[in-house]
């Protein structure tokens, strides 16, 4: 398989095949001696050369729609994680998702303690949107963009969970 | 010895709590809101009773639905254990009242120690040291002008009912005292219904270290030596350890001989800890008293060897101590970092949710009182402490080694938790050199992450992203898009075909 990997930023492409449990694989167009053990799921017992090192998938609870909310752990180092096709079209398309419309999405299951705008406002990137409670904790929403609220979904006192949809940026 | 307790209370001191009865031949009962039905207390009890929604006030603060299990239940005592009913003399009085035995203190002794005034002239008259200041609420402007002017500059407002760093204010001159005052007592009336607000000199950047006691209900009292909390984040602590390293036997003795006078003075009985500020010069000053079993009682129990929880049942149950003065002798050094579902990324907020994957550590000198496990959903109702990890070694060096080498095989997926803020205290240079203060952790907080990027461990990142992509057993693989169901899906429904993956990866 052919894979752009994106790893904190930066890009990377990946060729990595697996033929009768033998693994090949390229970085960059470096060949790379690989050998992995899958210990159960979301743990990958990984051997490069003879460097050992314990691998952690972990997907975050966040917006559904985007899937760049995956960490991959090499120890106790986390790194913002995305793996495409470089053939498909589509990510191409997402590559172009922050010109469009921002969804702002609940960080964690609370209340809509507060609405600090209204459709149609114009707002800065940072500008605080609106405020949800957890834990006893108050925690401002904040645009992604500078732009305007297209859609306010999310009412005061209303209960969210992780990822729900609040507001949309156009 | 009972042979029933209610445990009141949730999380990791209710599994702990648990813990100590099954050791002790005695049955658990468990207690829970609506929200935790699945909540690993009541997994690991013999009884559980839902006792109502979610706000502590309708569950967990509920004392007439609580005392109705007790009753149900048959149970002969009630452990509160932190938090919540724990230092409510309605509560232990109502416990009274209602023929269980609360394991803690009696109401009266709560009482006196419950204003942070009143404990104070109790204090007084037993000739133990303080903060100088009024031992009294301020009556006026006035009157505050005056004292801090005999006290000197600095001073610090402080809430006479207060807790968490509410209702306090640092006044460095005059000309700040009057809107300070103001602003306490408004403080202190908004956050306890009280405005009464007292005047201590302050001491600039002190330690914080407590003193362990317990006292049976025969008279004889005992110091189990101190424990230094002086790492926290706004007045909350974050790691403390056993013994302090400023701390030598003399200064272990008198403090805790002053300890047992505070006690002594209140007629305390059962576990209890005395929190003193320590300035520079190694003074020592009466700051509260604790009318509870700490948080952080695994790091005294984990150097004197003594089981506080054990100790507080047989204490209630009638026993005697079964140990002197003499016999309490502290060895090595034990180290105790909280846990929290909180997002170090994100100014610390809360982070509840589910717990995706968890690796918890093992293996020598590590202890984890946990209330966490890998599928439950963190909820976001209350604390989000998930689970103490204490570290023991010979020495403060080993415990932290030990500590360090525990945090690495930690794991805690699915949500934010604060493991990353420990990996870099015990790193720090001024940590390990034992210069703490209460001051420190905003200072180390305020400097920049020092960590570099590794490049070698991106590309590592990298290549393990493709071959989970490669399995398609992890979240996101590629050219679909990775939902939370149809990575679980994957896994689910493919066992067969993820067992033949694994053979083949061999």
């Amino acid at each position: 398989m052919l894979y752009d990997v994106t790893i904190d930023g930066k890009n990377y492409r990946l060729e990595i095949e697996r033929a009768e449990g033998r693994w090949s694989c390229r970085l960059d167009g470096h060949e790379v001696a690989v050998d992995a053990v899958l210990a159960r799921p979301d743990v990958l017992f990984l051997r490069i050369g003879h460097q050992a090192y314990e691998i952690k998938s972990e997907r975050v609870a966040g917006d559904k729609d985007r899937d760049n909310d995956w960490h991959v752990w090499v120890g106790s180092a986390r790194f913002a994680c995305e793996v495409r096709d470089p053939r498909a079209l589509r990510s191409r398309a997402r590559a172009a998702d922050d010109h469009g419309p921002r969804k702002l999405t609940a960080p964690m299951p609370g209340k809509v303690v507060r609405v600090l705008v209204r459709e149609g406002d114009a707002v800065e990137a940072g500008a605080g949107v609106l405020v949800v409670e957890a834990m006893k904790m108050q925690n401002e929403i904040k645009s992604p963009k500078k732009g305007t609220i297209q859609k306010m979904l999310a009412a005061e006192g209303v209960a969210v969970n992780a990822g729900d949809v609040l507001a949309i940026v156009e | 010895m009972f042979k029933k307790i209610l445990i009141a209370n949730r999380g990791e001191i209710a599994v702990r709590v648990i813990r100590a009865c099954h050791e002790m031949g005695i049955a658990a009962v468990a207690v829970y809101s609506e929200v935790d039905r699945a909540a690993l207390h009541v997994r690991k009890a013999d009884e559980a009773y839902p006792i109502g929604a979610a706000a502590a006030a309708e569950s967990y603060l509920n004392i007439g639905k609580i005392l109705d299990v007790a009753r149900q239940s048959g149970a002969e005592a009630i452990h509160p254990g932190y938090g919540f009913l724990s230092e409510n003399a309605r509560f232990a009085q109502a416990c009274v009242d209602a023929g269980v035995k609360f394991i803690g203190p009696t109401a009266a002794a709560m009482n006196a120690m419950g204003s942070k005034t009143r404990a104070r002239q109790a204090m007084e008259r037993a000739g133990v040291p303080f903060v100088p200041g009024t031992s009294r609420g301020l009556e006026s402007i006035e009157e505050a002008e005056e004292v801090a002017a005999r006290i000197g500059y600095p001073v610090m407002l402080k809430a006479a009912a207060g807790g968490g760093g509410k209702g306090m204010r640092l006044v460095h001159t005059p000309d700040q005292l009057k809107s300070s005052l103001e602003a306490a007592r408004s403080e202190a009336e908004r956050s306890f219904g009280d405005s009464e607000v007292y005047i201590e000199k302050a001491i600039v950047n002190p330690r914080h270290i407590e003193m362990q006691i317990l006292a049976d209900e025969y008279g004889s009292t005992l110091y189990l030596g101190e424990r230094e909390c002086s790492l926290q984040r706004r007045h909350q602590k974050v790691l403390e350890e056993a013994p302090s390293p400023v701390v030598d036997a003399e200064m272990r003795r008198r403090m805790g001989e002053v300890a047992v006078r505070v006690a002594r003075a209140a007629n305390y009985t059962n576990a209890g800890t005395v929190e003193f500020l320590v300035d520079p010069q190694k003074n020592f000053y009466f700051l509260e008293m604790n009318t509870r079993l700490q948080v952080e009682h695994p790091v005294t129990e984990l150097v004197t060897g003594l089981d506080l929880v054990h100790l507080q049942i047989r204490i209630a149950a009638g026993e005697k101590l079964p140990l002197t003065q003499e016999d309490v002798q502290i060895r090595g050094h034990a180290m105790e970092c909280r846990i929290y579902a909180e997002d170090p990324d994100n100014n610390y907020f809360p982070s509840p949710g589910k717990i995706t994957l968890l690796l918890e550590p093992s293996g020598p000198g590590i202890r984890e009182d946990s209330g966490m496990y890998e599928g439950w959903t963190v909820p976001m109702d209350y604390d989000p402490l998930l689970a103490k990890l204490i570290g023991y070694g010979s020495d403060r060096e080993r415990a932290i080694a030990r500590l360090t080498r525990a945090l690495g095989e930690y794991f805690v997926g699915g949500i934010k938790t604060n493991l990353s803020l420990f990996r870099r205290i015990l790193a720090d240079a001024d940590f390990c050199a034992a210069k703490l203060d209460t001051g420190f952790l905003d200072r180390m907080l305020k400097q920049k992450d020092g960590q570099l990027e590794d490049s070698q461990a991106a590309q590592v990142a990298a290549i393990a992203a493709g071959i989970f992509a490669v399995l398609g057993v992890s979240a996101a693989a590629p050219g679909e898009r990775a939902s939370d169901t149809s990575a679980e899906k994957a896994v689910i429904a493919s066992n067969w075909k993820s067992a033949g993956r694994r053979e083949a990866l061999r």
